[in-house]
């Protein structure tokens, strides 16, 4: 644990915000103000903060349907953001993307995905800016247990893997593709070691502990700004809600949902950490909470209370402007 | 202004671009030697069919970018890369493997400007391969720009000639949404003239190929040349055809086609498509919505029969609207009462 005070700050505000964001939007949801479904990130907040706390803006990660938690661990407008969940004019993808189709191209968030395992060739490609231009970036790929058996998975890792690309898999097996459990789902059951099946190598570690997500970041972002090619991290970590918001989980034993809270909470696993480490007081992470849920709910209540798109805009920005 | 073939006009147009924008690449399978290294020292192929011939040599490995079998990966790749903002140009080898990558191109690329508000644009041109002819059979000869046209968010331009080869490939690289370009592989050899410097022919407008007072006929990509040769049959049938080459599809130049109508009041269109649904049935459909009451005979689309394209010889020849089929069906709405 070699990082900065400042660093544990800005790790701990990620995670938290993400827990904080996610919880608000299940009530939202269950008082019927979300337009549509969502799928919440709740249990995964190491992941994608361990990932983009190593990336810069003008890094790129393509992001899944379960895309809220890399929106906001990218630092995305956090209004701008809820106000797309809410479907409003203002809101990032001017209300036509909504929870599923997330992007802010402003901090090198190229999109949720509600396509599973499309997004990873999107990252290769926004990749190829450091072989076409010699730009040094970084692109990383969030991809589900599930989106990992698709096809375009495959081919991104080969094609990453043939040319070298600097390319982060970042594999998040949360035990479940929507309703089917991983045991079921993935032959041979080893998502990590698919990935070194093309040449590159792999971490398999615990995803409710940011540090171990973030030490693996660190090496594989080098490996890749370096111009040795693509890595693959498999993070464990446990999914606490639904696929979706409203799924009855019948799949799933009461048992598990509560002891997935208990031992497998990323935000209660940094705090023993770091405090037990002496690196940050209590009182200075229960500032942040204060802040983050004011910040939170004046988003949501911002919102809620912008206008929905201008029915003229149905069939704007299809094309370029003036260009059909 | 010097004669040269379909194929020569779109590498021309490629290397131009190549040269003005280093944000321009190329990404596809054997597009270089298919050899794709950095130290490969031998003569680079070009392509199965020589359509990135000299490419290689002229910007090398780092923009011009082999990879394998794998279409989602090319289409996914370049998606990604256009939407951060670079220029790609993925080749997709025959237009018949669109079904194992579609995802990327109608759900990512086409819709990331509509979807992500405008944030961003997706400065995508995907080549490939229409058409039959050449005996190539079921999954190497389809033309399935009808598919392409219905998607929101895509272009499509189908060229039937090396002077709008060239000058439809460069608007469509400085183009800054998706589009597909429809290379026909029969014309690839077709001779013309084509000016050495760049130029531009603008997406969404047709040309007017001949002028004629009975009959409009549409024609698309090959059928062009097809309908080219019918001109003077048709002549000494007492038939003045107007023949319009919409040379993209979408957008389509629908008022040089109501224009045209308006002024004959007769539709043939001639559309290598499979007919249920066919971009030819769009075009009639529009025309009767908006001019009907020019008519003076019921629109007509000749397309191939609802069947897979064949293999053998003869069963191909049958496949393709022919002259004969084109003569009598104008020789029909000329004659309707």
């Amino acid at each position: 644990m070699q990082l900065s005070k400042d660093k544990l700050i800005d790790a701990y505000t990620r995670m938290k915000k993400i827990r904080v964001f996610e919880e608000t939007m299940r009530d939202e949801f269950a008082k019927g103000t979300v337009p549509a479904f969502i799928h919440l990130y709740i249990g995964q907040e190491a992941i994608a903060s361990g990932i983009c706390i190593e990336l810069n803006d003008n890094d790129t990660i393509a992001s899944t349907h379960r895309g809220h938690g890399h929106c906001l661990a990218k630092n995305s407008n956090l209004e701008r953001m809820t106000m797309e969940i809410f479907c409003r004019a203002d809101g990032l993808c001017e209300g036509k993307g909504g929870s599923m189709h997330i992007a802010d191209l402003s901090v090198g968030m190229l999109g949720a995905n509600a396509i599973v395992g499309a997004n990873a060739p999107i990252a290769v490609g926004a990749a190829l800016r450091q072989r076409v231009m010699g730009e040094n970036l970084v692109s990383a790929a969030f991809i589900g247990d599930g989106a990992s058996n698709q096809g375009a998975v495959f081919e991104a890792m080969n094609l990453a893997s043939v040319l070298k690309l600097p390319v982060l898999f970042v594999f998040e097996n949360n035990g479940y593709a929507e309703f089917t459990g991983v045991d079921y789902h993935c032959g041979g059951g080893d998502i990590a070691k698919r990935a070194e099946g093309f040449g590159m190598p792999s971490y398999k570690l615990d995803g409710s502990d940011f540090f171990a997500v973030q030490e693996a970041a660190a090496e594989a972002v080098e490996r890749a700004r370096k111009g040795e090619g693509p890595s693959a991290i498999e993070c464990y970590a446990k999914r606490w809600y639904g696929h979706f918001e409203g799924d009855p989980q019948h799949y799933r034993t009461k048992e598990e949902l509560e002891t997935i809270r208990k031992d497998n909470d990323p935000l209660i696993i940094f705090r023993q950490k770091v405090e037990e480490a002496g690196l940050v007081e209590s009182s200075d992470l229960d500032v942040i909470d204060d802040d983050l849920m004011s910040q939170v709910t004046n988003a949501v209540e911002k919102a809620k209370n912008s206008p929905l798109p201008n029915v003229e805009e149905l069939t704007t920005n299809v094309y370029e402007e003036g260009s059909y | 202004m010097t004669i040269k073939t379909y194929r020569e006009a779109i590498i021309e147009a490629m290397i131009l671009e190549m040269k003005r924008d280093e944000k321009v690449f190329v990404i596809g399978e054997d597009i270089s030697g298919g050899r794709g290294c950095e130290d490969f020292d031998g003569e680079a192929a070009g392509g199965p069919m020589g359509l990135t011939q000299g490419l290689w040599d002229e910007f090398g490995a780092k923009r011009v970018i082999d990879t394998p079998i794998s279409e989602t990966a090319i289409m996914g790749a370049a998606a990604g890369a256009a939407l951060s903002g670079l220029r790609p140009i993925a080749e997709l080898m025959f237009s018949d493997f669109f079904g194992v990558c579609f995802d990327q191109i109608y759900n990512q690329a086409a819709k990331f400007r509509f979807m992500y508000g405008d944030q961003g644009a997706t400065p995508l041109v995907i080549r490939t391969m229409i058409g039959a002819g050449i005996g190539c059979g079921p999954q190497h000869s389809q033309s399935p720009y009808s598919i392409f046209a219905n998607i929101p968010g895509l272009k499509v331009v189908t060229p039937s000639n090396p002077y709008d080869a060239k000058g439809l490939l460069i608007s469509s690289i400085r183009d800054n949404d998706p589009v597909i370009f429809c290379e026909h592989k029969a014309l690839l050899g077709m001779d013309g003239e084509v000016p050495d410097e760049s130029y531009e022919v603008p997406l969404g407008k047709g040309k007017i190929l001949k002028e004629g007072n009975d009959i409009s006929i549409v024609a698309i990509g090959q059928m062009v040349g097809v309908v080219q040769n019918c001109i003077k049959s048709l002549e000494q049938k007492g038939i003045s055809a107007e023949i319009i080459d919409p040379r993209s599809l979408s957008p389509f130049d629908d008022e040089m086609v109501y224009d045209s109508v308006e002024k004959t009041g007769r539709l043939l269109v001639l559309d290598e498509s499979n007919p249920v649904c066919s971009f030819g049935s769009w075009i009639t459909s529009m025309v009767s919505e908006e001019v009907f009451s020019s008519l003076k005979a019921p629109t007509k689309v000749l397309t191939p029969p609802h069947c897979p394209v064949p293999a053998a010889p003869n069963l191909e020849a049958a496949y393709l609207p022919d002259i004969e089929t084109i003569i009598s069906a104008s020789e029909n709405l000329k004659n309707y009462s």
